[in-house]
């Protein structure tokens, strides 16, 4: 890397900062103690993979309600096409600041109180309606390996289970770097490396490292942007991620910011 | 369809049952490991009760277990049982608030008097918003005379705790220590210095749909890190597969283990949905094999023809019979290369059985030369009974029904047909090693408490022995042939 560019990451890096730090001060939101268990805020603007290259560093969006009675309906086609619906504005090329907030359509269930109970492996889709929600982008450490998104819901006490989560995060190469994204997550998920599709997730799934792994990719010299989106019904959701050289080994010569 | 058809079918449907999983009334779901009491054997399932069986194949219900909630273990230590079970059924939507809970019994005959549990005593508990559900406990107590209990669903972390092997209470000054995330019904072993974890993946409770399969990963120590053959922590979600899904059944989860003696272990489990038993959740045991200090399930013996190689020399198992030779002319050298040459089909047994003498002919165990003396039939012969290792099965020359048999004196013949006597059953089991044991159900005249099986006493020849497994004497393979 040469002094320039060095310089301008700096000068980046300070900025992104100043402006976390200014947006975290400002919001308002009530944040649920356990979110020291799991998460930190960020206090350097850039951050490195940990020792075992996983990625800790994500933006990640409030939960957007998607009701299902199980996750076995997540199938591959299934989740293409809900990842493919808009919910948000720009939602396949916004890099997010932290606290910034953006309106979406989300889905609640209709709940008949009345209604025989319904087995929960049932495919039938539950009955939903569409409402707009106001939905805020938090820029967190993970201090795990892995991103507890579970968790992530609770800190901000949103509804953790029937949901989508965002995730994005930003991953700065000193040259072009050929790749592989390796992926779990509970349950399903879809993911974008500079918009292009890497890797998807499909079915009732937990979250095992290095679970799915993509094609070859490169990393190319400069900024990258790695997307996420994570569904999930009932149960623990969670995802990690990390790439991985030709021969397996983590990539840690990276470093991840938020812009 | 006709009658003789229908039957056909449904010989062939009890013959397919037979060799995959015990008959009678297997339904349950997340058994416990399987405990022997006074000649009979029990394990205990989710929501309270359990099976009981006489042999180890047939089962129905009748064990008795209070208390409900999810997925017990139990333990034999002394002269008692230990059971662990939750209290709660964990909580994939809700709250995840949970205790285990032990007790003991003398007995697990609820007809004996001596049937009565001890007042339970909680040894573990989550919290409503806790990384862990309290439910699923697998025991194991280790060489060294420790107890340990593993607990935890999909929800956060599989937990360890010691328990006091006298009180069955929770140690003093045991904490709960994380040792495994995604997955359930966990249990551990012990094998040769490993401790094992072994745990369930996978979608539970759906049927047929259900994706459930067992891993494991090990540790030189009690507490972990417990480590897949990949080098993956099971706390980031690492295991090797032990059991997943087959032809005709879906979702292997809640694994036991059973040690039988050495060299032959079975593994418990259930299958979430059994597709000949209309999708049922059933009992099922397989044969646990070691692969490089990896347990994986052995296959169940299926029916067909066979060459029965022994081990130690390699030599087929057959009859003592003149060795019958192809009259087929010898091939040269410097032929036509050319030439199309016909090729040549194998010995039919019509070419020979009329050679053969019609009353008893001994066996032995000669070069395999894909002869009809050296073909062997296995047939499972499930309404004659069976073990935890599966049906008896009768072991016929192919295409007759001339049947081995154990005679006076523990030794071997073969008679002209076979009559479903004790003697012509035979059990077989796939050993850790990957080899086969096969041992009569009975022999004439012996009321023997050892393990008398099919032995190669030299090269060539065969008896039945004492069953050692550290020598190859004793251990057989089968090679499918047609």
């Amino acid at each position: 890397m040469n002094r320039l560019t060095k310089n301008l990451l700096l000068t980046l890096g300070m900025c992104a900062l100043v402006s976390l730090q200014a947006s975290a001060a400002g919001k308002k939101e009530k944040v649920n103690p356990i979110f020291d268990n799991y998460f930190k805020t960020p206090t350097e603007a850039v951050a490195t993979p940990d020792a075992d290259g996983f990625i800790r560093r994500w933006n990640l969006l409030e939960p957007i309600g998607k009701p299902n009675r199980s996750n076995t309906v997540f199938t591959d086609s299934y989740i293409r096409e809900q990842f493919a619906k808009p919910y948000f504005e720009n939602q396949m090329t916004i890099i997010p600041e932290d606290g910034q907030k953006v309106k979406a359509m989300v889905e609640v269930q209709i709940v008949d109180p009345k209604a025989a109970p319904v087995n929960r492996f049932s495919m039938e889709p539950p009955k939903i309606e569409q409402q707009k929600a106001t939905l805020v982008w938090h820029a967190l450490d993970s201090k795990l390996f892995n991103v507890k998104l579970f968790r992530f819901a609770d800190c901000y006490y949103k509804e953790h289970y029937n949901a989508i989560f965002w995730a994005v995060t930003v991953i700065n190469c000193e040259e072009d770097m050929e790749v592989r994204l390796a992926v779990g997550s509970n349950s399903a998920s879809q993911w974008w490396l500079n918009g292009e599709e890497v890797l998807i997730l499909s079915n009732d799934r937990r979250m095992v490292m290095d679970d799915c792994v993509s094609k070859r990719i490169t990393l190319k010299k400069g900024k990258n942007v790695l997307r996420g989106a994570v569904i999930n019904g009932p149960g623990m959701s969670d995802f990690c991620a990390r790439f991985l050289d030709e021969a397996g080994n983590p990539v840690r010569n990276i470093s991840v910011s938020f812009k | 369809m006709n009658r003789k058809i229908y039957l056909s079918a449904a010989a062939l449907m009890l013959v397919s049952l037979a060799a995959k999983a015990q008959i009678g009334q297997p339904y349950i779901h997340d058994p416990s490991t399987i405990m022997e009491c006074d000649g009979k054997y029990y394990t205990f399932g989710t929501g309270g009760g359990g099976l009981i069986s006489e042999d180890g194949w047939t089962w129905k219900s009748g064990a008795v277990r209070p208390g409900g909630g999810a997925a017990p273990d139990a333990i034999k230590i002394g002269d008692r049982y230990l059971i662990a079970y939750s209290a709660t059924g964990g909580g994939l939507g809700g709250g995840h608030s949970g205790k285990v809970l032990t007790m003991w019994n003398k007995t697990l005959d609820p007809n004996s008097p001596d049937f009565k549990y001890t007042e339970p005593i909680e040894v573990a508990a989550s919290e409503y918003d806790e990384d862990c559900d309290a439910i699923d406990a697998g025991l194991l107590m280790g060489p060294d005379g420790r107890l340990w209990l593993t607990y935890g669903t999909y929800f956060g972390f599989i937990r360890q705790v010691e328990l006091d092997p006298k009180t069955g209470a929770r140690k003093e000054g045991s904490e709960p220590i994380d040792v495994a995330i995604d997955c359930e019904a966990t249990t551990m072993m012990y094998r040769d210095g490993w401790y094992y974890l072994l745990g369930t993946h996978g979608t539970c409770c759906d049927g047929v749909n259900s994706t459930y399969n067992i891993v494991v990963g090990r540790s030189k120590s009690p507490n972990g890190p417990f480590i897949d053959n990949m080098g993956r922590d099971m706390l980031r979600g690492g295991g090797k597969m032990v059991v997943a899904a087959e032809d005709r059944a879906m979702g292997a989860g809640h694994f036991g283990r059973w040690i039988d003696s050495e060299g032959v272990e079975k593994m418990s489990f259930h299958w979430e949905a059994d597709l000949d038993q209309g999708g049922r959740s059933v009992l099922a045991i397989r044969p646990i094999v070691w692969k490089d200090g990896w347990p994986v399930a052995g296959e169940m013996v299926q029916a067909g023809t066979y060459e029965i190689e022994s081990v130690r020399r390699g030599y087929a198992l057959e009859l003592e019979v003149d060795f019958p030779r192809m009259n087929v002319a010898r091939m040269r050298r410097g032929m036509n290369p050319d030439e199309v040459i016909p090729p040549i089909a194998n010995m039919k047994l019509e070419e020979v059985i009329g050679s053969w003498p019609t009353g008893n002919i001994d066996v032995r165990a000669n070069d395999y030369m894909s002869r009809p003396h050296q073909k062997w039939v296995l047939t499972p012969c499930p309404e004659l009974g069976g073990t935890l290792a599966g049906p008896y099965f009768k072991i016929t020359i192919a295409g007759t029904d001339r049947a081995l048999a154990a005679t006076e004196g523990a030794d071997l013949t073969t008679v002209p047909a076979f009559t479903g006597a004790d003697e012509q059953l035979w059990r077989i089991d796939m050993l850790t090693d990957g080899t086969y044991r096969i041992m009569p159900k009975a022999i004439p005249g012996c009321s023997c408490k050892e393990t008398y099986v099919l032995t190669s006493i030299g090269d060539s020849s065969v008896s039945l022995c004492k069953f050692d497994f550290s020598s190859d004497n004793c251990k057989w393979n089968l090679k499918a042939r047609k």
